[in-house]
């Protein structure tokens, strides 16, 4: 019998915690994947944030750091800077990275960070229950903002990539979609160049992964992913932010 | 023996290196040693001054709010300071800079133009607080001249060691003027 | 080894060296700076890190990174980039890592000001961020006693897998004495951390984590650090009793301000008066047996802090009421004189006016 499909190595058997029709499952899948294909598994710790993943300390098959919302670059930095030779990334929300943990990501940006971070960005704050997030979208509803996002006093979305991108430090920023299974292969793709990026020491390297929420968002699955692609696009345009010249992408 | 001074001037007197060399002085004659300094924006141009201890009992505290001596560059250091010398005490100034009397009549007074005698006598204004030294070290005993400069050698860096000599003649220069006033 | 004069922040930093720590991520402020400054071309040279971080609390979550993956980190910093580092700090102790941390105390609240301060002592000792956690708190009163404390706080630190304390302040950090600087550890013998997450390489994954979200869960964790915290209390405190014998009155402070205790107490025993001075190392753990033999005898006790009344309130608590516990302190940068602290243990013993 020839296995066609199983479980990556780099997770850990654990049901996840997550709702239905929520994209994280894929993306914890593809970092799972592709720190398989790389072959080290056993040399990777994870950093885990505060937020929708906070549990992703369970689900991922290798050393894992709990960190404090918002700070995992700090955490991730102070791993990488004891074992240069590991690999170290960090898993965030929009929440996490983009709002309380700004400071955090910019500055391992800046330095150059030698660790891969995963921004999973689905415009909301899942876990606390639909507050708005600092990435969520002008006229978007949220438990603290009942009539919809509004400019005047909320201000505008963030738009995280595109900052890290005009940093010295950054080897690697790039955009992508799970909406569908062509931007989640192209997805992968880009988790792998972030990962070799780290391997090959270029420096800090991430990937902002749009990601649905249909429970905050009130759709359903499928209208949330319609959703995605219909909104948050625009906004959050895919594709590279920044590669150094030597990557191909 | 307990020696308390408070050493006093103008940021960039050398009131700081007068300081730690006899701390390091007295460390190398065995004795039980502190120095501390005034932190902070007061060093930036404004008065700076340390204090040090050389005991030859463990020192209590390091803090000295009554020295034996007072050692003041500075005009301003005198209307500072004064007040707080122990009944009896030292005080060494550098006439040079310092245009007002003591008002205190107890202390023993040495007005060294300490500047001046630098500049004339070593073309070097900037060792002026090393002939006020040279004149604590002689009139109070303290330390040992020898050790005083031993401590030069571990208070500059290597590349100053240059400045050994002329810092030596600036201490002499000092202790003779203490022994001739006394 | 031959005596070299340090100030006391450097002296820090060379003990830390010498006692096998690798890893300093800091922020600048005064009165400590001297401290990342020794590092900052130190650690280098023994391939070690040096790590400027973007704030206070980056700096302790990197120390946590670091402390998570085995090594021997520290921070440094003083009364306002403390608090800041009181999130960290609670996840550091919650996740039960070893670490130190140094806190060269200066005048607050806010701002404050930057001249030395003692106001902290409950931060540092109650809690200072959220949960049940204690820090061990270490409190040196010279800098032979910094450079001896520190090779301690990691020793404790591994022991206990528990975050350690230096509580030190602004004089203690500036000051200059003789010190005598212990060997170079080799870091290869350093105790072995198992737990660590350096890669699960043949072995199942290792977490780093203080979320317990079943309750049941949490209490056990909270019951175990606490039975960790007793172990403490039984094992671990440090004192020293000076003159204390006789004494009818026990000065007590830790610090600088023990030093400016003792000199009085020196003084009003050349006036024939029984003065002994108690000085707690430890703050945490207090030390309870200690200060009870000590005050034993005692008919009054006075407390000398640089603040308005903090350590007074563990004194009173240790001695369970049994002696008068009066208090002297000066506070914002302000210093208690030896006179002050002369004038306040004449007062209480002969009768007179206060300092």
């Amino acid at each position: 019998m020839i296995t066609v499909f199983e479980r990556p190595q780099s997770l850990t058997p654990a049901k996840t915690h997550y709702c239905p029709g929520c994209t994280h499952g894929i993306i914890h899948r593809l970092v799972a994947e592709v720190i398989d294909e790389l072959g080290v598994r056993e040399e990777t710790i994870g950093v885990a944030p505060v937020g929708c993943s906070v549990l992703a300390y369970n689900y991922f098959n290798m050393d894992m750091h709990e960190a404090a919302h918002g700070r995992a670059p700090a955490v991730a930095t102070g791993i990488k800077r004891v074992h240069p030779d590991k690999v170290v990334f960090t898993y965030q929300g929009d929440g996490d990275l983009a709002a309380i943990g700004t400071a955090e990501i910019i500055h391992a940006a800046a330095r150059g960070e030698k660790i891969t971070t995963i921004f999973v960005n689905n415009a909301i704050y899942g876990m606390t229950g639909g507050q708005m997030a600092p990435t969520t979208l002008i006229g978007q509803e949220a438990t603290t903002a009942p009539s919809g996002r509004n400019a005047e006093t909320q201000g505008y979305p963030i738009r995280m990539s595109e900052i890290l991108a005009t940093l010295d430090g950054a080897a690697y920023i790039t955009r992508v979609s799970v909406h569908n299974p062509q931007e989640v292969a192209k997805a992968k793709k880009a988790i792998k160049t972030a990962f070799e990026m780290q391997l090959a020491g270029k420096g800090f390297s991430l990937v902002e992964v749009l990601s649905t929420c249909p429970t905050n968002w009130s759709l359903t699955p499928l209208k949330a992913l319609k959703w995605l692609q219909e909104n948050m696009i625009p906004y959050y345009p895919l594709g590279v932010k920044k590669a150094l010249e030597e990557v191909k992408v | 023996m307990l020696e308390e001074i408070i050493l006093a001037g103008f940021g960039g007197q050398g009131v700081m290196s007068m300081g730690q060399l006899l701390a390091y002085a007295g460390m190398m004659e065995d004795k039980h040693v502190s120095w501390i300094p005034s932190y902070g924006p007061e060093m930036r141009g404004g008065t700076a001054n340390c204090s040090v201890t050389i005991s030859d009992a463990p020192v209590s505290s390091p803090l000295i709010s009554e020295p034996h001596t007072l050692i003041v560059l500075n005009r301003p250091s005198l209307e500072k300071f004064e007040q707080d010398v122990q009944p009896d005490g030292l005080l060494l100034l550098n006439s040079s800079l310092v245009d007002l009397e003591p008002k205190r009549q107890d202390l023993s007074v040495l007005k060294i133009p300490a500047s001046e005698l630098a500049d004339e006598k070593l073309k070097n204004s900037r060792v002026a607080n090393m002939i006020i030294l040279g004149a604590f070290v002689e009139l109070t005993k303290a330390v040992s001249m020898d050790s005083v400069i031993a401590a030069l050698k571990k208070v500059l860096p290597e590349y100053r060691h240059n400045l050994i000599p002329l810092n030596r003649q600036a201490l002499e220069i000092g202790a003779d003027l203490a022994r001739a006033g006394r | 080894m031959a005596k070299v004069l340090m100030k006391g922040n450097e002296a820090l930093g060379e003990a830390a060296i010498r006692a096998g720590c690798r890893y300093f991520f800091g922020y600048p402020i005064t009165p400590q700076s001297e401290l990342p400054h020794y590092l900052a071309w130190r650690l280098p040279e023994v391939g070690g890190v040096f790590l400027q971080a973007e704030s206070e609390i980056a700096a302790i979550n990197m120390v946590y990174g670091a402390a998570g993956s085995g090594a021997r980190a520290m921070t440094s910093s003083s009364s306002p980039g403390v608090s800041l580092k009181m999130e960290g700090i609670s996840y550091i102790a919650g996740a039960e890592l070893p670490c130190v941390i140094v806190n060269m105390q200066r005048g607050g609240p806010g701002l404050g000001g930057i001249q030395p301060g003692q106001s902290d002592y409950f931060q540092a000792v109650k809690g200072g961020g959220h949960g049940d956690y204690k820090l061990l708190v270490l409190a040196p009163a010279s800098v032979q006693e910094m450079v001896d404390t520190m090779a301690k706080a990691f020793e404790l630190a591994d022991k206990y897998r528990n975050p350690v304390m230096i509580l030190g302040d602004g004089i203690l950090g500036q000051m200059m004495e003789p010190v005598e600087l212990p060997e170079m550890k080799d870091v290869e013998t350093l105790p072995v951390k198992p737990w660590a997450t350096t890669g699960a390489k043949e072995r199942t994954p290792n977490i780093i984590n203080s979320l317990f979200l079943d309750p049941e869960e949490l209490e056990a964790h909270n019951l175990k650090l606490q039975a960790k915290y007793e172990q403490m209390i039984q094992e671990e405190t440090m004192a020293e009793s000076y003159q204390t014998d006789d004494a009818e009155i026990v000065v007590v402070g830790y610090g600088s301000s023990a030093r400016v205790a003792k000199a009085a107490v020196d003084q009003a025993r050349a006036e024939g008066i029984k003065a002994g001075l108690f000085r707690p190392i430890t703050l945490f753990p207090f030390p309870k047996k200690e200060i009870e033999q000590a005050c034993r005898q005692a008919k009054n006790v006075l407390t000398v802090e640089m603040s308005l009344g903090q350590l007074v309130e563990d004194v009173r608590y240790n001695l369970e009421f049994r002696v008068p516990v009066h208090f002297y302190g000066r506070v914002g940068g302000m210093v208690p004189t030896t006179r002050a602290v002369l004038t306040e243990i004449k007062r209480l013993t002969q009768g007179g006016e206060k300092a």
